[in-house]
């Protein structure tokens, strides 16, 4: 192994005297001294502790309330029209009631939760086709074979958006109305600017063409719509002509898979521009009209809607704060059985 | 590669050589032993025209043997391949592997048992899972056809697959690839280091083998030879003894001043060799008086041996001799104006002080390890017969006055020097018997000895002379600390009895005050029965209660036969050490073999795994490289485990959520890039640069090899909990942000618990953890460490960040799905606050369990820093102060050992050393009165 150097002489081969052949590099050597890992541990006790507090004080001031509405109110009959497939294309409309207690200030955003609903199940996750929705064309007549079954239509039609995630997108949609003592006002919400930036932007394009004139309709024409859908996906907001194609908010959010089988996405943002809403949701009655779609009977699932507001770390969550006190709690003990353990075996 | 026969001289004189042609054709036959490892012995017979002649030993090349002073001779192939003396001596070569190595090869096994648990685990859970619910969901995922056909089963079976791919990563290939990266490391800083490099020789330490760098610091037995190891194997002509009267006293010692008297001028010898020095010139003086006896004395020694002289130039000469010792005493001779000039086989010319002189070889009486003597008979010019005789001195004082004993038990290998007038008729009869008794196949040996003892009678004594093989340098020192390190030194030797026990003696491994010595002699009965299957255990109980082995009188397969025996029954690792051919199988037996690029040429070398110059620097090869090695290795290999534990079982928590189908946790390059990028290069440059002790401490404390003894630091029980601390990291990863996040938004109100968030957030607090980890696990931290800590940090933000870039994704939408992800993830508050309480979470049990180690039951390394940090920091503080508490604490044996070596290392610089071997033998005598009397005693037992 000894390499043998060009240069003879009486020691040539003598091994050369550098810090880091003679393992003499300088070094640094923490060691694991009373002095140093007992405060240490006491330090951050407190400041996981004060985290803890501070988390807790923050998520007290916000606010979150959950209605399921699986058959809740006038909903247990669209959940019984669901269940049967063949009403698919029958619309049910339902509404629920509920009572908000205290206003929420601030902003407030409108969520629609699923429960027992698998996103992240692998078959179901590989089941979609970024290149089609990044809007190449080429993808979005031949989409990619990880959409089987849901890559063709019965009519050999390539399915554009294809794949198990969007054919099961969520179709339900809510109208949230405010019962006030003079009259029944409709929450207005802001159905746009719920995706992140880089998803709207980059991530989902409509196909490109070279003509600019071409609608939407024309630019997908050629393609099925996906299985379960009742509108084709350059048709699936009727209000806004700029919020159509793979660029569809509710399909982005929808597309952007859940990791756990209980999750909520954002449905909408409260518009705080007009009266009485520019502080928030003020307290008082509500209900929510909801155009029922989507089946969940079949995987015993329960869809819900939330209403939040934030915090600077998110919307509310008491896990942090609770696990923060937790740790602080845990780290102070083990600080305390520390410092005994070591007066009384080390000193 | 073949043992050759060479004709003997008889037959070659028989032989009308015409041509090699006719040389072919003639047709004999040997008949001859069977093919055995004993180097010393051949007997066999050639048959040739009615006639036999006998075919000893000394008419044998042997394999590996160089003609010399001729360039061809004639010769018949006996034995070749395998069957060659020195291939039977070789002992087989074994594939060496370390423990370490095979206890990973079984916890490789253990988690792939394990890895199979888990994906049988989640495959039933699948199959009760698509049973239960994913049949109700498949309205929105339609199952496979197999499945489909009511078959959930199957579904399982691949999930199983599904999930042995995913979780491989606990047995990453890059394991292997490391430890063999680390194992390079080391043995190249065994290469590099200056303190193991020879200046005289111009030869640097060399790790010949990269596989077994942690085993040597677990060593437990060492096995050495004697000549040339633990001494220089520099014959030098010391002292003698000439007609009662003492020549070569070297040393005026006063107290401990010793002064040399000058160097003997030998000017007036115009044949001498420059580099003999001899201290007594009143020896010059007797052999310019002409005193018969000093120039009887040295005729014997230019005539009464073996040496074939080479002189290239005029006065040029180079003695090629077969032992040192003989060529040490010829070389004397010469010096003192008797020239061994040239030989043949019937004449020896000798230059007395400068005249030239032939003698008349009759016979050469060989020596052997029975007879312990050699002789010669001679003719002088004159005409007169003279045996000569030389031989150890116990079986030549057993016919004379013994006037020179006070040599014995000097470290010196003392021989006695005699010589016989001899009558015509009386060497004519006895060498007919001679050459009857050498043609005889069965008992040849005794009856030659028989012989040569007759003839061998009533000798006249000389003198004696004592040649000294030095001490290495540093032996003594390197002993007793390798003894306070609790490695059991063997020394296995083919020296006689006395001659070990004076090295013993000078090496500090015999002292008076020692009980426990043990020491046996092969050759002797004893030792071949020893080593027979019943009486092995005895021997091995015996010599392991002993403070100190001594074998001597051994064979190159008895040494390893030694070895082998510890090998077997105690599970202990052996290192052998020696420098000779004779070494070579006791080399390749041990669990490291080391040799010592000595005199004695390259065998031992080429056979062994490391190769140094000097005994010396077996105490830095196993104290610190070693120790380090050891220390590194297991640090490398838990933290290895555990990181990997850590990254993977995250998967099988997640199987729980995603009705255990095999969805990954992580993005797929993150799998990829972990082991390879990510995490790689901090625990490569932990196992390459981390010193928990400096090799100043390492030499101090010998004690602390200890544990590379009982291999604590990496074993089963470690592993287990390696494993544990990973399976809870990996614990705390998941399920930590799954608590906060499973319902959580962003600051801006947009989801943030879809999976590809969960995956970065988990990815980031994983390699924030064990990079935390690794800091936590580092001792030593160099630049290189650092660079590749925060540097491996930072790649990981990097790719992370390229990956997820919008670029990337354009260009290939398939492989990039995480666009934008890190930038939407990394800027929310909630996600550091998530990483860091598992970050917190993870990595604080694990230093307080460390801290309480530490202070519950400290281990010898922790008491030893503490200590070393104790002085530092007092010695700064106020250096008068009495040491502190702790170094109380810890003071016992650590203390005592410190002092010894502390003493050791103090006089080493130039009395201890003269002391130890033995230079001044007087001085021994008066220092340790009792060495003698021992001595004596045990010679008489």
């Amino acid at each position: 192994m000894g390499k043998v150097k060009a240069n003879a002489g009486p020691l040539a081969r003598r091994p050369d005297n550098s810090a880091f052949k003679q393992q003499r590099l300088p070094a640094w050597s923490p060691m694991l001294t009373a002095q140093t890992v007992l405060p240490f541990f006491y330090g951050m006790a407190t400041v996981c502790v004060l985290l803890g507090v501070w988390l807790l004080v923050t998520v007290q001031n916000t606010h979150e309330l959950k209605v399921d509405y699986t058959h809740a109110g006038s909903c247990d009959k669209c959940f019984e029209k669901r269940k049967d497939r063949a009403n698919a294309n029958q619309s049910c409309n339902c509404t629920v009631v509920f009572n908000i207690e205290n206003t929420f200030k601030g902003d407030v955003f409108f969520y629609y939760g699923l429960i027992n609903f698998h996103q992240n199940l692998r078959q179901y996750m590989d089941s979609r086709d970024d290149g089609q929705m990044i809007g190449r064309n080429k993808n979005l007549k031949n989409p990619s074979s990880y959409c089987e079954p849901f890559m063709k239509d019965k009519n050999g039609l390539p399915i554009a958006p294809c794949g198990a995630v969007a054919n099961s997108m969520f179709n339900d949609s809510f109208t949230l109305v405010y019962h006030s003592a003079a009259s029944r006002q409709v929450v207005p919400l802001f159905r746009k600017g719920i995706t992140w930036y880089t998803d709207k932007n980059v991530k989902f394009r409509n196909p490109q063409v070279e003509n600019k004139t071409l609608t939407l309709a024309q630019v997908f024409e050629g393609t099925g719509q996906p299985l379960y859908w009742q509108k084709p996906v350059y048709d699936l907001d009727p209000w806004d002509r700029n919020n159509n194609g793979f660029i569809n908010e509710d399909l982005i959010v929808w597309m952007r898979e859940a990791a756990f089988p209980n999750f909520k996405k954002l449905y909408g943002v409260l518009n705080r521009a007009i009266e009485p809403f520019t502080e928030g949701l003020p307290a008082g009655n509500y209900s929510v009209d909801i155009s029922y779609n989507f089946p969940v009977e079949y995987f015993q699932g329960r869809k819900e809607v939330v209403l939040s507001t934030v915090s600077w770390f998110g919307g509310q969550n008491n896990f942090l704060p609770i696990a923060y006190l937790v740790t602080g709690c845990l780290i102070l003990l083990l600080a305390v059985i520390l410092t005994a353990v070591w007066w009384k075996f080390a000193l | 590669m073949v043992d050759i026969l060479m004709l003997p001289a008889v037959l070659t004189a028989c032989l009308p050589v015409v041509n090699l042609c006719q040389m072919f054709s003639y047709s004999g036959e040997v008949i001859c032993e069977p093919p055995n490892n004993k180097l010393d012995k051949f007997t066999g017979t050639l048959y040739w025209r009615d006639n036999k002649y006998p075919l000893d030993n000394e008419k044998m090349l042997l394999r590996g043997c160089v003609l010399r002073n001729t360039d061809w001779c004639f010769g018949m192939v006996i034995f070749a391949g395998l069957q060659t003396k020195l291939m039977q001596n070789c002992g087989r070569t074994k594939f060496k592997r370390t423990s370490i190595d095979k206890l990973m090869n079984t916890l490789v096994l253990w988690i792939f048992g394990f890895l199979v648990c888990m994906g049988v685990i989640l495959a039933i859970g699948n199959t009760i899972w698509e049973q239960k619910v994913g049949r109700t969901f498949s309205v929105y995922l339609l199952w496979d056809e197999p499945i489909r056909n009511n078959n959930v089963v199957f579904s399982g079976f691949l999930t199983f697959w599904s999930y042995i791919i995913i979780l491989n990563t606990m047995v990453p290939i890059s394991l292997y690839v490391s430890v063999e990266v680390i194992r390079l490391g080391h043995s190249y800083f065994i290469n590099w280091d200056r303190k193991m490099y020879y200046i005289q020789k111009d030869t640097p330490a060399e790790a010949r083998t990269t596989t077994l760098n942690e085993e040597l610091g677990q060593v437990e037995f060492i096995f050495s030879d004697k000549t040339g190891t633990l001494t220089q194997n520099i014959m030098v002509f010391n002292k003698c003894s000439i007609n009662g009267k003492s020549y070569g006293t070297m040393h005026i010692c006063v107290w401990f001043l010793c002064t040399r008297t000058d160097c003997v001028d030998f000017s007036f010898n115009p044949l001498s060799d420059r580099k003999f020095k001899f201290h007594d010139s009143s020896l010059v003086e007797a052999i310019k008086m002409e005193e018969p006896s000093v120039q009887e004395f040295f005729r014997l020694l230019s005539l009464c041996h073996t040496v074939m002289p080479e002189e290239k130039n005029e006065g040029d000469l180079v003695y090629q001799a077969q032992s040192p010792d003989e060529g040490a005493l010829v070389t004397a001779a010469r010096n003192f104006g008797f020239v061994f000039r040239s030989r043949t086989p019937e004449t020896v010319t000798l230059y007395e002080m400068g005249i030239a002189v032939n003698y008349q070889l009759l016979a050469i009486l060989d020596f052997n390890n029975v007879r312990k003597r050699m002789s010669v008979i001679v003719r002088n010019p004159a005409g007169h017969i003279k045996l000569y005789c030389k031989g150890a001195d116990t079986i030549i004082f057993d016919r004379l006055d013994p006037s020179n004993q006070e040599f014995a038990g000097e470290g010196l290998r003392t021989l006695a020097l005699a010589y016989k007038d001899l009558d015509e008729n009386v060497l004519e009869e006895w060498m007919k018997r001679l050459l009857n008794a050498s043609t005889v196949i069965e008992n040849r040996e005794e009856g030659l000895a028989d012989l040569y003892e007759e003839i061998e009678t009533g000798l006249m004594l000389l003198g004696a002379t004592a040649v000294e093989d030095k001490l290495q340098e540093g032996v003594p020192e390197t002993i007793a600390c390798l003894t306070l390190a609790n490695i059991k030194i063997w020394v296995l030797t083919g020296d006689k009895l006395e001659t070990a026990m004076n090295i013993g003696y000078s090496c500090n491994m015999l002292r008076d005050d020692m009980n426990e010595v043990f020491i046996i002699s092969g050759h002797s009965v004893s030792e071949a029965h020893a080593l027979e299957p019943e009486l092995e255990q005895v021997l091995l109980e015996t010599a392991c209660l002993c403070k100190t082995v001594i074998c001597c009188r051994v064979t190159p397969m008895q040494k390893a036969q030694v070895v082998e025996l510890v090998k077997t029954n105690k599970m202990a690792v052996t290192l052998a050490i020696g420098d000779g051919a004779n070494d070579v199988s006791m080399i390749k037996t041990a669990h490291i073999g080391v040799g010592i690029s000595g005199q004695e040429g390259m065998q031992a070398v080429l056979a062994s795994d490391y190769s140094f110059a000097q005994f010396r620097y077996l105490q830095r090869l196993l104290l610190v490289h070693g120790r380090w090695s050891y220390f590194r290795m297991c640090n490398f290999l838990f933290y290895f485990f555990y990181k990997n534990f850590a990254f993977t079982l995250v998967h099988f928590w997640f199987g729980f959520f995603c009705g255990f189908s095999a969805q990954t946790v992580y993005d797929q390059w993150f799998i990829t890039l972990f082991n390879i990028v990510y995490t790689s290069l901090p625990v490569l440059a932990m196992g390459l640069f981390d010193q928990d002790v400096n090799e100043a401490n390492s030499h101090r404390y010998p004690s602390l090899y200890r544990p590379g003894q009982l291999n604590l630091l990496f074993n089963k029980r470690q592993f287990f909990l390696c494993t544990l601390q990973g399976m809870g990291t990996s614990f705390l990863l998941f399920f930590i942000p799954y608590g906060a996040f499973c319902l959580v938004v962003r600051d801006d109100g947009s989801h943030i618990s879809d999976q590809q968030a969960f995956a970065v957030i988990i990815s980031t607090s994983l390699v924030i953890v064990v990079s935390v980890q690794i800091g936590l696990d580092t001792y030593y931290w160099t630049a290189v460490n650092h660079v590749f800590v925060w540097g491996s940090l930072a790649v990981y933000f990097a790719i992370l960040f390229a990956m997820h870039s919008d670029g990337l994704f354009s260009i290939l939408p398939s492989h990039f799905p995480f666009i934008g992800t890190a930038r939407n993830c990394l800027t929310q508050k909630s996600v550091w606050l998530v990483i860091m309480l598992t970050t917190v979470a993870c990595v604080m049990p694990g230093l307080a369990v460390r801290f309480l180690k530490t202070d519950l039951y400290p281990t010898l390394t922790d008491k030893k820093k503490a200590k070393s940090l104790n002085i530092d920091t007092q010695c700064r503080l106020c250096r008068s102060r009495p040491r502190s508490r702790t170094s109380d604490s810890c003071g016992g044996p650590g203390a005592v050992h410190a002092d010894t070596v502390a003493r050791c290392t103090m006089f080493s610089s130039d009395t201890l050393v003269r002391l130890a071997s033995g230079l001044s033998g007087h001085c021994v005598k008066k220092q340790c009165g009792l060495v003698g009397l021992c001595f004596g005693g045990l010679r008489l037992s």
